[in-house]
């Protein structure tokens, strides 16, 4: 570890502080539909969508209709993206002539990709068709990570209406985000980053004769325009197989620093948008502050543990000042990747700049904990704030049981059907994540996949399982997919997307009718000190209970290993 | 339900011609005008041919040049086309080696690689040196395009007697091509081993 490490962490933190309030504001004031820069220029456009699609962006919608509304707009996303993967080949702007994608895979991907996972079981440049990056992957990335922030904003709307029946309109808040917010910031982003070398080509290939002689094939196609929404959208499908790590996606500090302060950029401006909404920043800067203490704590062990070296090299005559290298980008060092590392799995981004499988134990470690928690730790865009909502209120009950008294949260009262729902939500999670790696480590084409044996096997199922339901999408990407691999991956996507989007907007359509509860001397204030404790204990007790013995089956027993010298 | 068929179906087709088409192709059309080497790639030309990217790592085994990372690429076997053979700095398949630390694999591979690059530089051993760990270990992407300075200047000696060079002229030009971190701060000092090299093809 070094001072400038250190400061890289420091000057990454400080950025997305500074950046927190003008994001909020620009997000609070664009989904109110009031007018901004990007609505002067785009404006025409929003309402030629309206009257093409008979939309009343006016007319509300209550809590059911606006889930229905997400599941119709998901099931036609999921239609249309996997047929144009199945077809590819018959389609344009397929200049390698890449073939169909299998069923199962094109299956995997469609709602990897809906689901604002972007779990990769593909290797893009050896699968996916130009048009396929373009109208299937990157179109996906702008309306899931829409509908994500869409679904955020019916969730506060719920907690700040009184006695209201409605909680906003999905396709005007898909359509007002995707124009207003996403495309405008990722022209200038994407315009950024071929300044500073990502290509961006219709071309498929170029040939090169090495220095040597050799013969070298160089991969292009559009990756800027990619780029740009997979960062800020937190997707993180990559153009290339090797993500971010690939130095046409990610060429230098700069961009890399660039692709985490946009991971999360609209998760922290979230966290304030909520405290406008409510009336109240201090609430948002409260849940920041708690998502701040975790992120800290997560890269702090992430980079204290990749600046050690593998121990098993000691004696082959290394040099052990560089850290863990393997499968690292020397211009990112260890700070870079490891920073990156708990950025991307904090946020549901799931880019990667470096191998999480070669990560040491404990450094694996903390990507997997990141996810684990739920990605509430500024998390995707959208769902990392509802997500950490239903923590917010199991803390408000725990602290009512406590001292007796019907738990409040921003003046609504908290009563059983939302704790249903807040379980519900809540424990889905580890089901699938739990659940579904049992499985797989007892059944043939389960074990088959996985690429290492003994703990770290374990791990890679684990981390498997745990990404997809999360909706992360980051792997120990030594697992080679199979049809299993790929079907089952895809039903623990969609459980981690819609058993918590469902229930998390029943719990604001039920906030929404509720009346206000004056604040009193006996009100838990929820935006003390005290309450980042309570929700911070709240969220690592649920972790820890439920995960720790996973935990210690895999990452765990194998740092052991590795001090004795186990190999396997 | 039946009421949100209209807005999920041209929604979708909306938002997807626009971010799915107009979005990246637009775009593309602007990109290659502002910075049309960029946009392309990259891509360096000498003497009229292509040989390489500046961004993208190449394979060098020569005595002459300075050697990249390891790479864990893969490609088709030219000899049968079903199988796939180890081709380092594939730049049309990137990967990394996916190895856990405790894998037996990789420490069978570090071990070797670690024996080479001292047979490979036996004067550097000689002096002392302890090996760089990013010569022996494969980069995320397996097209890292960079190496460490320490990398570099372990094999100065060799590329020197290679090339009949002093070798206070191969370190200079290392030290010359050594990218220093941003502001001080951002990012790992490194050298790019393409540029170095063609650096060192210039100077004779």
């Amino acid at each position: 570890m070094s001072v400038t490490g250190w400061t890289t962490i420091l000057v990454f933190f400080l950025t997305i502080v500074v950046l927190a309030r003008p994001v909020g504001g620009m997000l609070t004031r664009v989904l109110a539909g009031e007018h901004t820069l990007p609505s002067h220029i785009l404006g025409p456009l929003e309402r030629a969508f309206y009257r093409l699609s008979g939309v009343n962006p006016d007319e509300e919608q209550s809590w059911s209709q606006y889930a229905l509304a997400v599941l119709a707009f998901k099931l036609v996303c999921f239609v249309a993206v996997y047929l144009i993967l199945r077809l590819q080949a018959h389609l344009p702007l397929n200049p390698a002539g890449q073939a169909a994608v299998a069923p199962d895979l094109a299956y995997n991907t469609a709602i990897s990709f809906l689901t604002n996972t972007n779990w990769q079981s593909y290797a893009g440049e050896t699968t996916m068709s130009h048009l396929s990056q373009m109208l299937a992957l990157t179109a996906q990335n702008f309306v899931s990570a829409a509908a994500g922030i869409a679904v955020a904003a019916a969730v506060i709307r719920g907690f700040t209406r009184r006695e209201a029946g409605t909680i906003g309109n999905f396709w005007a808040d898909l359509t007002r985000l995707t124009l207003y917010v996403l495309l405008p910031a990722c022209v200038v982003l994407a315009l950024f980053f071929v300044w500073q070398g990502v290509p961006q080509s219709l071309s498929g290939v170029v040939d090169a004769t090495t220095l040597e002689g050799a013969h070298q094939t160089i991969a292009l196609g559009p990756v800027a325009s990619q780029e740009a929404i997979k960062m800020l959208g937190t997707n993180g499908g990559g153009f290339f197989n090797t993500n971010s790590a690939h130095p046409f996606e990610n060429p230098d500090a700069l961009t890399n620093f660039v692709q985490m302060v946009c991971i999360f950029a609209l998760g922290a401006g979230l966290t304030n948008m909520f405290g406008r909404m409510v009336g109240n920043e201090q609430q948002g800067w409260t849940i920041f502050a708690a998502m701040s203490v975790l992120f800290m704590v997560g890269a702090g062990i992430l980079y204290w543990s990749e600046s050690h070296a593998n121990p098993a090299f000691a004696a082959l005559g290394i040099d052990p000042i560089q850290g863990n290298m393997e499968g690292k980008e020397v211009r990112f060092g260890i700070v870079g990747s490891a920073l990156f590392a708990a950025v991307t799995t904090d946020a549901s981004c799931g880019a990667v700049n470096a191998m999480h499988e070669s990560f040491l134990p404990l450094g694996g470690m903390v990507p997997l904990v990141n996810m684990m928690l739920g990605e509430i730790i500024f998390g995707g865009v959208g769902s990392g704030l509802y997500g950490f909502i239903l923590f917010a209120i199991i803390a408000v009950f725990m602290a009512g049981l406590m001292v007796g008294r019907t738990p409040e949260y921003l003046g609504k009262k908290i009563e059983a059907r939302e704790l249903k729902m807040t379980m519900l939500a809540v424990l889905c999670l580890p089901l699938v994540m739990l659940g579904f790696t049992a499985l797989a480590v007892v059944v043939g084409p389960g074990t088959s996949a996985l690429s290492a044996a003994g703990p770290h096997g374990f791990s890679e199922a684990l981390y498997a399982y745990t990404s997809a339901a999360a909706n992360n999408g980051s792997a120990f990407s030594g697992l080679t997919a199979n049809p299993f691999w790929n079907v089952t991956l895809g039903i623990g996507m969609m459980i981690g997307r819609f058993f918590v989007i469902v229930p998390v907007l029943a719990i604001a359509g039920a906030m929404a009718v509720k009346k206000n509860v004056p604040t009193t001397s006996g009100t838990f204030p929820t935006d003390s000190g005290l309450f980042i404790g309570l929700v911070t204990g709240v969220i690592l007790i649920v972790g820890g209970l439920t995960f720790l013995p996973a935990l210690a089956l895999g990452p765990i027993v194998e740092h052991l290993s590795m001090l004795r010298g186990i190999f396997s | 339900m039946i009421r949100h068929i209209r807005p999920a179906l041209v929604l979708f087709a909306l938002l997807s011609t626009l971010t799915g088409l107009a979005y990246p192709l637009g775009l593309t059309a602007v990109a290659n005008l502002l910075f049309s080497h960029q946009a392309q790639g990259s891509i360096i030309i000498r003497d009229g041919h292509p040989v390489g990217s500046a961004l993208i790592g190449q394979n060098f085994t020569s005595d002459r040049y300075f050697h990249p990372r390891p790479s864990a690429t893969s490609g088709v076997d030219p000899a049968d086309p079903s199988k796939s053979v180890p081709t380092p700095y594939n730049a049309a398949a990137s990967v990394g080696s996916n190895l856990g630390p405790t894998s037996r694999s990789l420490v069978a591979r570090v071990s070797a690689g670690a024996a080479a690059i001292g047979a490979d530089n036996p004067d550097a051993i000689r002096e002392g040196w302890k090996i760089p760990a990013d010569l022996v270990t494969t980069s995320a992407s397996g097209l890292d395009p960079d190496i460490s300075p320490e990398a570099a200047f372990f094999q100065v000696r060799r590329v020197a007697l290679a090339r009949h060079l002093p070798e206070m002229r191969v370190r200079g030009l290392v030290v010359q091509m050594i990218r220093q971190p941003m502001m001080g701060w951002l990012g790992e000092p490194h050298v790019n081993v393409l540029a170095l090299n063609l650096a060192l093809d210039a100077g004779q």
